[in-house]
């Protein structure tokens, strides 16, 4: 089965993936990194803000809100089955 | 000072991630025994206390702020890493370092841990909110940690004190014998072949500079390797720096070529390393129930329920500094003003007496009346950041702010501003980008102060008609809500141009941790409430009480003995000729002659005529000009300076009215036109939304910037930002007709 590659800001709520990398090269990739978004890591996306941006993520069993624009460049592959 | 030399107390530090419960640990340690301070050139807070060991000795300990990681990039952890490899010439490097860790967040809090371990300092691992943690269901081999890590471990439960005497014994433990603190912990095993021996050649450029940690080299290297833009103070060496950035360069260039991506190298290998290590030591229980945390989540952070307790506790902060705080700001001035009276009986009329009423006592006075305002803000501040509904806060209204190219965070500061913008700017402080926090700083002053509102309401009062608009509203109170919307907008646009101009770009991604929610512990938000109260009664307070007495000096000095001998004699003469209330009358008509005349003749009176020519334009005659002046201590003197050039009886209730009286009836005397008309009256309004007129404000810009620079820069943009826009409001109004 192929798999779609897509940015971490297209998963919506409740959906789940795992890190595959970034998209681009920037320093402000690097902070995202040191908090644990690196390759492999599970990530799910809890919740979007009331206004839709930005979004609370679990990752490393921690909440983390980030903004849409930034979760853009983080390039995950979606697990199927959502829990 | 000179015995302590010869026998130094040792050093303890604190480090850890933020939200980890670091300043409870501290506390709990420290007892009340503590200070702050600022490192020497940065505003970045010190914290520094002492404790005694079980044994009876005296050690030091210093809370460094809260860091994610040792590559630093922001202020905080520029700190952090430079206090740990030991080049701040300020502040030598601690004899032993507690990490402390939220236990029930390991893996990341790990990350910073094992940088600190590498830098061969003995270390103490603080697991700290374990309560917390064995109820989300983690549970950690503290044994096995202890012995994959190689340094003491201790758990605790910071607020309730819990852990802290077994903590305090490993200190003197760890302290009388080092080499029980030294990790074994290295990410080493974890990095790529290849990488190992290319880092040699960065290793060996830095080790002279790290002469008494050699072990430190390492894991610098490692951060210089990834630090694309050549932030590490090594870079600066006039001898090494550009070789080592040489030397970096073509470091990462054969990495790139065997495949191996440099920008990431560091992270990945250092959480390969933590993953391994918690494999072994954290064991998750699966939980059977939806934590309390989660549901108080699904109302608080609900697409309606949030934004409707967002409304509401915003509401509640602002209710409370407008209208409860009211009450003792008005018996605090009622105090003040009866001290005024007290001492004026008791000193003899001259010099002095008006030195220690209108100067000392109004300058007192002047910070004094704000704190019943600064304590309840810091006190809803201090609480919202316990419980951790800041952080849902500022989820919630990120998106609003990011509109106009600030971030979630500058929503707290830019409110507290409503009330006084001194602790609005220190509360910035929680913004780490510096950008974000340049910006937020900068348009801060634009928030309407309540300083502002006696003001807004005099003049308002005086020139606006009393009239219904639509049968609903009513014209005063619009033009109110019109001076609130026009210092909001202007604030928030201010904002969105020095984003997309000077101040564009970010250092770092906007992104915050939501930590479970808990109950408030009274002692610590009380105890943060204080901390941040002192600092303003100590730093700003200062200001304002030394400001407002150059400022008494500028509004009575210089005195024209000539004058004052005249009226000496006119009131003789009154006294002769007149009696009983005709008496009285007269008296009271000389003093306000002779404050009149004094007023015109001072320095402030001098200022306000030098500028008249500039203030024409929007409107203003120089009695306006002079109360502009006076406003810089506080901006309410405006009422009080047109009250003593306009012969109002300045005491009372009835001044309001009788200055309104008195200035819808002056008239210029060139011209014999009205002074002052609705349309000065607008213009002059306008004018006070925009204009930067507070010396403490400007104090407060210079030492949270840190520049001169930023702070001339603010009183500039302001000030032709004021000047425009009340041009263009009076000529605008003229043209239209209106007088």
């Amino acid at each position: 089965m192929p798999e779609i590659k897509r940015t971490l800001d297209q998963l919506k709520a409740g959906e789940s993936g795992v890190v595959l990398g970034y998209e681009g090269e920037e320093d402000l990739h690097y902070r995202l990194k040191e908090l644990g978004l690196v390759k492999g890591t599970s990530v799910l996306v809890k919740r979007l803000a009331p206004l839709g941006d930005p979004m609370e993520i679990i990752l490393r069993g921690y909440s983390l809100s980030i903004r849409k624009q930034d979760a853009a460049k983080i390039l995950v592959r979606k697990n199927e089955e959502t829990l | 000072m000179k015995k302590t030399v010869d026998k130094k107390n040792k050093e303890i530090a604190l480090v850890g991630n933020p939200n980890t419960g670091k300043t409870t640990i501290f506390n709990a340690l420290t007892g009340l025994r503590h200070s702050t301070a600022n490192y020497p050139g940065v505003t970045v807070e010190k914290k520094t206390g002492s404790m005694r060991l079980p044994g009876g000795e005296d050690i030091s300990v210093l809370d460094l702020p809260g860091a994610y990681s040792l590559l630093p990039r922001s202020l905080d952890e520029e700190v952090v890493h430079d206090v740990l490899l030991g080049i701040r010439g300020d502040t030598p490097p601690p004899d032993l370092v507690l990490v402390v860790l939220d236990a029930g967040n390991l893996e990341r809090n790990l990350y910073l841990a094992t940088q600190v371990l590498e830098t061969g300092i003995p270390v103490i691992l603080v697991l700290n909110m374990w309560d917390m943690a064995r109820q989300k269901g983690v549970e950690v081999d503290l044994q096995k940690l202890e012995k994959r890590t190689g340094v003491p471990c201790v758990t605790t439960v910071g607020m309730e004190r819990e852990g802290i005497a077994k903590l305090q014994q490993a200190i003197a433990l760890t302290l009388a014998d080092p080499a029980e603190g030294s990790g074994r912990f290295s990410v080493e095993p974890f990095l790529p072949g290849l990488l190992k021996t290319e880092l040699d050649k960065i290793v060996v450029l830095i080790e002279g500079r790290l002469k008494n940690r050699p072990q430190a080299a390492f894991g610098e290297a490692l951060r210089i390797l990834s630090d694309r833009s050549f932030r590490s103070p090594f870079f600066g060496d006039m001898k090494t720096g550009d070789l080592l950035r040489v030397e970096a360069l073509s470091v990462r260039a054969s990495l790139k070529q065997n495949g191996i991506d440099w920008t990431s190298v560091e992270p990945e290998c250092r959480y390969a390393a933590v993953d391994h290590l918690c494999e072994e030591v954290i064991r998750r229980m699966p939980q059977k129930t939806v934590p309390f945390s989660e549901k108080l989540d699904r109302i608080l952070t609900h697409r309606v329920w949030g934004l409707v307790a967002f409304v509401g506790v915003m509401g509640i902060i602002f209710q409370s500094i407008f209208s409860w705080a009211k009450i003792p700001m008005d018996l605090l001035s009622r105090i003040i003003e009866k001290l005024g009276d007290f001492a004026q009986a008791l000193l003899p009329a001259g010099p002095l007496e008006s030195l220690v009423v209108d100067g000392i006592i109004a300058g007192v006075g002047n910070v004094v009346v704000f704190l019943p305002q600064i304590f309840l803000l810091f006190f809803f501040i201090a609480l919202f950041e316990d419980t951790g509904y800041m952080a849902r806060a500022v989820f919630v209204l990120d998106k609003l702010m990011k509109k106009v190219g600030l971030n979630g965070k500058a929503f707290l500061p830019l409110l507290s501003s409503f009330a006084c913008t001194v602790p609005g700017i220190l509360a910035t402080r929680t913004i780490e980008d510096r950008n974000d926090r340049l910006a937020t700083i900068l348009v801060a002053p634009l928030m309407s102060c309540s300083a502002r509102l006696p003001v807004y309401t005099l003049l308002i009062a005086a020139f606006i008609p009393a009239v219904p608009v639509f049968h609903v509203f009513h014209l005063q109170g619009l033009t109110l809500l019109g001076l609130y919307l026009l210092s909001i907008g202007t604030g928030l646009g201010v904002a969105s141009l020095f984003r997309k101009t000077f101040l564009k770009g970010n250092r770092m991604p906007f992104v915050f941790e939501l930590p479970p929610y808990r109950i408030p512990h009274l002692k610590t938000v009380f105890g943060t409430m204080w901390d941040r109260a002192k600092e303003f009664i100590t730093r700003a307070g200062s200001i304002i009480f030394l400001l407002s007495i150059l400022l008494w000096f500028c509004v009575s000095y210089p005195k024209s003995p000539s004058a004052e001998a005249r009226f000496v004699a006119e009131r003789q003469q009154a006294t002769a000729t007149l009696s009983g209330e005709a008496l009285q009358a007269r008296l009271g008509e000389i003093e306000h002659s002779k404050k009149d005349l004094q007023i015109r003749s001072s320095y402030a009176g001098s200022l306000g005529k030098i500028i008249e020519p500039a203030i024409r334009p929007l409107g203003f005659n120089w009695e306006i000009g002079i109360g502009i002046v006076a406003s810089f201590a506080a901006r309410e003197l405006l009422i009080s300076t047109l009250a003593i050039v306009h012969h109002v009886q300045t005491e009372g209730e009835g001044m309001t009215a009788g200055l309104v009286a008195a200035l819808q009836k002056d008239r210029s005397p060139e011209t014999g036109k009205l002074s002052y008309t609705p349309l000065v009256a607008l213009s002059l309004m306008v004018f006070y939304v925009l204009a930067c007129q507070c010396f403490s404000t400007f104090a407060i810009v210079k030492r949270e910037t840190g520049s001169w620079g930023w702070m001339f820069f603010m009183i500039f943009y302001m000030t032709a930002l004021a000047w425009s826009a009340s041009f263009i409001v009076f000529q605008g109004g003229r043209l239209l007709g209106f007088e």
